[in-house]
C-alpha cells in the first residue's frame, strides 16, 4: 500500500488512545479522590509559576511563537516531500527507515527488530509515541521486556499503572504510595527503603544504572527530527535518555511523522520554547543529538520507524490539522481548570488535557471519543499558553460539529434554533419561563445544573416587554 | 451616539436588570439606545454544542438585525466573542461567502460594554455611586477572546464609594462554559467550588463581571451555600447612583 495514500485512522484494538468510559464518567471518579485534586493542583500551580517566570524573562516570546507556529504550518505544507527528505539523509548516515502505517504495523516492525538481535530485555526513553501505540504490552507479548528508564515513567510502569500527565506521568502518586512500588516491584530494593524523596531516586538510579550497563537494545521517542540533516533529537531532564541513545549497540526510534522541522536552523527556535514552556527551565539539561550512525562511537545499529496511526487523516482536514503542531510541552495541560482538577486519566488516552481532547478524537476518528471535545470550558487558557499557538478552543468547537449528537439533544436543539428564529415564539418561551418560578431542582437533563447550583427566579417582566412600555 | 442594544437573550428572558442598567447607563451618558425589535439568540450555545447548521439561521437572523448599526453593544463579552468570532465562521463553514462578510463588518461594530464606554467613548469614570465592598471576576471570553484587560476595573476604580478588592486566581474559569455545565457538571461544579472559595476569601459584599451566564452560575452556587455574597452585572454598578444606592443592583428584578 502507499503510505500517504486512504488515510485511516489509528485501529480499534491496540494502543491506548481510546478509554473504557465516556470523559464525564471517568472524571466524576476522579474529582473524588482528594490525594490526586491535592497533588495536581500543586503540581499544576508550580510549573505555571515556573513557567511564566521564565517565559517572562524573554522579549521575543511573543515572536518566537508566532515562528513556531508558522515553521509548523509550513512543516505540513509539505509533510510527504519532507519525509522524504529525511529518509534519504538518515539511509545516506547509515540508519534503516520503516513507514508503520498504524500502531499494529509499528508493533510488529519493533518486535521484529529486537527478536533479531536475539536480546529480550530494551530500555526505554520516556516516549508518546510508543505509548500511544502500546508497543511496551506488545513487546510483553513477544517475551521482550521492555524498562522505562524516565524515573516518573518508571513508577508508572512498575505500578502497572497509567501515565496522567505528558511531563510527569506519576504526577498522581504520592511519595509513600511510590516507595510502596518500589518495594514491592523493583528488583533488588533495600527493604528499609524510606519515602524521602532522595532516597526514592537513589533506588531507581541504582537499578537503572546496572540496567543500562546490560542491555544491548533501546527504543526512544523523537521530539525533533530535521529533514536537511537526517538529525533526531531528545530532550530531557534526567540524563536517562542520554544513556539509552548513547550505550545500548541497537537505537530504535519511533517518531510520529509530524515530529518533523524542515532545516537544522529551525530547531532554534523550538529549542527555546518547548524548555521554557514545558518544565519551565531556560534550557533542558539534556538535548541529544544523532544523526544515523557514527563508526565507533554510540549504536552501530539505527532504525527509524515513522508512524501515522491517523496522522494523515488529521493532516487531511484543513481546520483539524493544527493539532498535529503539537510539540507535548504539557503547557496546555497545566493551564487547563478542567484537568487540574480531573488529572489525565479521565482522558482514557495517553494525550490528555485539552491537546488530547483535540487529537484523541482525530486520530481514532471522532465516534471513538466522542466525549472528549466537549471536556473543556472552552475558557481558552490553552491557546494562551500553547508555544506554537495551537488554537484549541476553535478546534474542540471544531469536532464538536463533527460528533455524532444522541438523538434527544438533537430534537431539542433544533426546536430551540426553530423558537429562536421565530420571534413570537420566543416571546412565548420566555414568558412560559416565568411558569418553572421558584422551581430549585430539574429534571434530567437538566438536573446537571441544580445538583449544585440555585436556579435565578424568573423576573416579573422580560426586558423587551419593559421596553415596549416605555 | 445611536447606539443599538444587542441584548442577548439571556439578559432578556432571565437578567433584564442587566440590560436595562445598560440602556440607563448609556442615556445618562447622552446617548440614544435603540432596540432592533427582531433580535433573538445570537446562536452560540448551538455553535458550541455542535450544532453550526442550526445556527446558521440565527447568525442569519442577528445580521440582518443589526446591519444597519454603526455601533451596537451587548452586556456580555461571551455574545460578543460569538458574534465577533464565530458568526463569519459558521456562514463560510455553510458556504455563504457573503453573509461571512456582513457578519465580520457586524462584528466589528460590535462592543462589549467596557470597550464600549472606554474604546468609544473615551470615557473611564461613568459618574457612578456604589458604597459596597465588591470583587470582580474576568470572565473567560472578556478576557481571552476579546482582550478587554483592565477596562472594566478601571471602570470601577472610578465608581464612587466602592471598595474594590481584588480576586485571588481571578483569571481562571468560574466552570460554567455554556451546555458544559450540563454536560460535565461534576467538573463545573469543581471548577465552580473554587471559584467560590476564592470569592469567599475577598469577604466582599458583591461579585460583579461582564456576563449574565458566567454570574448565574457563580450566584447559583452562592445562594445554594446561603454565602450572603451577591452577584450584580457590571452594568448595574455603572448605572447606580447616588440617587439609588441602598441597593445592590436591582435583586427583586432577577439581578444577575
Ligand atoms: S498543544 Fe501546545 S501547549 Fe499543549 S502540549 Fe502541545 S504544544 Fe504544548
Amino acid at each position: 500500500m502507499t503510505f500517504l495514500g486512504m488515510p485511516a485512522t489509528a485501529p480499534r484494538g491496540v494502543g491506548n488512545l481510546r478509554g473504557e468510559e465516556p470523559f464525564p464518567a471517568a472524571a466524576h471518579k476522579a474529582l473524588a479522590n482528594a490525594q490526586l485534586r491535592r497533588n495536581l493542583s500543586h503540581a499544576t500551580t508550580t510549573i505555571r509559576g515556573k513557567s511564566g517566570a521564565v517565559i517572562s524573562e524573554l522579549p521575543d516570546w511573543q515572536e518566537l511563537r508566532d515562528a513556531g507556529s508558522a515553521l509548523k504550518a509550513a512543516t505540513m505544507a509539505r509533510l510527504p516531500e519532507l519525509l522524504e527528505q529525511l529518509e534519504a539523509k538518515v539511509t545516506a548516515a547509515g540508519g534503516v527507515v520503516h513507514w508503520a502505517a498504524d500502531a499494529n504495523e509499528a508493533n510488529r516492525i519493533v518486535t521484529g527488530l529486537v527478536r533479531a538481535t536475539g536480546h529480550e530485555r530494551v530500555t526505554k526513553v520516556k516516549s508518546m509515541a510508543t505509548q500511544e501505540i502500546g508497543l511496551n504490552e506488545a513487546l510483553q507479548a513477544a517475551g521482550i521486556k521492555a524498562v522505562e528508564t524516565d524515573l516518573a515513567e518508571l513508577i508508572v510502569q512498575l505500578g502497572h499503572d497509567k501515565p496522567s500527565h505528558i511531563l510527569v506521568p506519576a504526577i498522581h502518586r504520592n511519595r509513600s504510595e511510590i516507595r510502596d512500588i518500589f518495594l514491592r516491584e523493583m528488583p533488588g530494593v533495600d527493604p528499609a527503603l524510606t519515602d524521602e524523596p532522595t532516597e526514592l531516586a537513589a533506588a531507581a538510579r541504582r537499578y537503572l544504572r546496572e540496567t543500562f550497563l546490560s542491555t544491548k537494545v533501546a527504543v526512544s521517542g523523537a521530539n525533533f527530527a530535521v529533514a536537511e540533516t537526517g538529525t533526531l533529537a531528545v530532550l530531557e531532564s534526567e540524563g536517562n535518555g542520554r544513556m539509552c541513545l548513547t550505550l545500548p549497540d541497537t537505537l530504535i526510534t519511533v517518531m510520529g511523522i509530524e515530529k518533523l522541522v524542515p532545516t537544522w536552523r529551525d530547531l532554534e527556535v523550538f529549542l527555546q520554547l518547548l524548555p521554557r514552556a514545558s518544565t519551565g527551565e531556560r534550557m533542558n539539561p539534556y538535548t541529544s543529538m544523532w544523526t544515523g550512525v557514527t563508526p565507533g562511537d554510540g549504536p552501530q545499529n539505527f532504525h527509524l520507524v515513522l508512524l501515522d496511526n491517523g496522522r494523515t487523516a488529521v493532516l487531511a482536514d484543513e481546520a483539524g490539522r493544527q493539532a498535529l503542531h503539537c510539540i507535548r510541552c504539557s503547557a496546555c495541560l497545566n493551564v487547563c481548570p478542567v484537568y487540574e482538577r480531573t488529572g489525565g486519566h479521565a482522558y482514557g488516552s495517553v494525550y490528555p488535557g485539552p491537546i488530547g481532547a483535540v487529537l484523541s478524537p482525530q486520530l481514532t476518528g471522532v465516534a471513538d471519543n466522542a466525549s472528549l471535545p466537549y471536556a473543556s470550558s472552552l475558557c481558552g487558557a490553552c491557546l494562551d499558553a500553547c508555544p506554537v499557538k495551537i488554537d484549541i478552543p476553535s478546534l474542540l468547537v471544531h469536532l464538536r460539529n463533527e460528533v455524532p449528537h444522541p438523538r434527544s439533544e438533537r430534537v431539542a436543539m433544533a426546536a430551540a434554533a426553530y423558537t429562536m428564529d421565530h420571534p413570537a415564539l420566543y416571546t412565548r418561551a420566555q414568558h412560559a419561563a416565568k411558569l418553572s418560578k421558584h422551581a430549585k431542582r430539574l429534571p434530567p437533563p437538566l438536573n446537571g445544573w441544580t445538583a449544585s447550583r440555585d436556579l435565578p427566579e424568573p423576573p416579573a417582566e422580560t426586558f423587551r416587554d419593559w421596553w415596549a412600555k416605555r | 451616539m445611536r447606539i443599538a442594544l444587542f441584548v442577548t437573550c439571556l439578559a432578556d428572558t432571565l437578567f433584564p436588570a442587566a440590560a436595562k442598567a445598560t440602556v440607563e447607563l448609556l442615556e445618562r451618558l447622552g446617548h440614544e439606545v435603540v432596540f432592533p425589535p427582531g433580535q433573538t439568540c445570537c446562536g452560540q450555545m448551538h455553535v458550541n454544542t455542535g450544532y453550526q447548521s442550526q445556527a446558521l439561521p440565527l447568525v442569519r437572523r442577528h445580521v440582518r438585525n443589526f446591519a444597519p448599526y454603526d455601533v451596537i453593544v451587548a452586556p456580555s463579552g461571551s455574545c460578543v466573542g460569538s458574534v465577533r468570532h464565530q458568526h463569519a465562521m459558521v456562514a463560510r463553514n455553510a458556504g455563504d461567502e457573503r453573509l461571512a462578510v456582513r457578519a465580520e463588518e457586524v462584528g466589528r461594530r460590535t462592543y462589549e460594554l467596557s470597550e464600549l464606554l472606554v474604546d468609544v467613548l473615551g470615557i473611564e469614570d461613568v459618574g457612578a455611586s456604589y458604597p459596597h465592598r465588591v470583587t470582580y471576576h474576568p470572565t473567560c471570553h472578556s478576557l481571552r477572546m476579546l482582550r478587554v484587560g483592565d477596562k472594566p476595573l478601571r471602570l470601577l476604580r472610578n465608581v464612587r464609594g466602592i471598595d474594590l478588592v481584588d480576586l485571588p486566581a481571578g483569571e481562571q474559569c468560574c466552570g460554567f462554559g455554556g451546555t458544559f455545565a450540563l454536560k460535565n457538571a461534576d467538573t463545573s461544579t469543581a471548577m465552580l467550588a473554587d471559584k467560590m472559595g476564592h470569592i469567599l476569601e475577598t469577604k466582599a459584599e458583591i461579585c460583579t463581571a461582564g456576563d449574565s451566564s458566567c454570574l448565574m452560575h457563580i450566584g447559583g452556587g452562592l445562594s445554594r451555600l446561603d454565602a450572603g455574597i451577591q452577584t450584580v452585572h457590571l452594568a448595574e454598578i455603572l448605572a447606580s447612583t447616588e440617587a439609588a444606592t441602598d441597593m445592590p443592583g436591582r435583586a427583586s428584578e432577577g439581578s444577575a
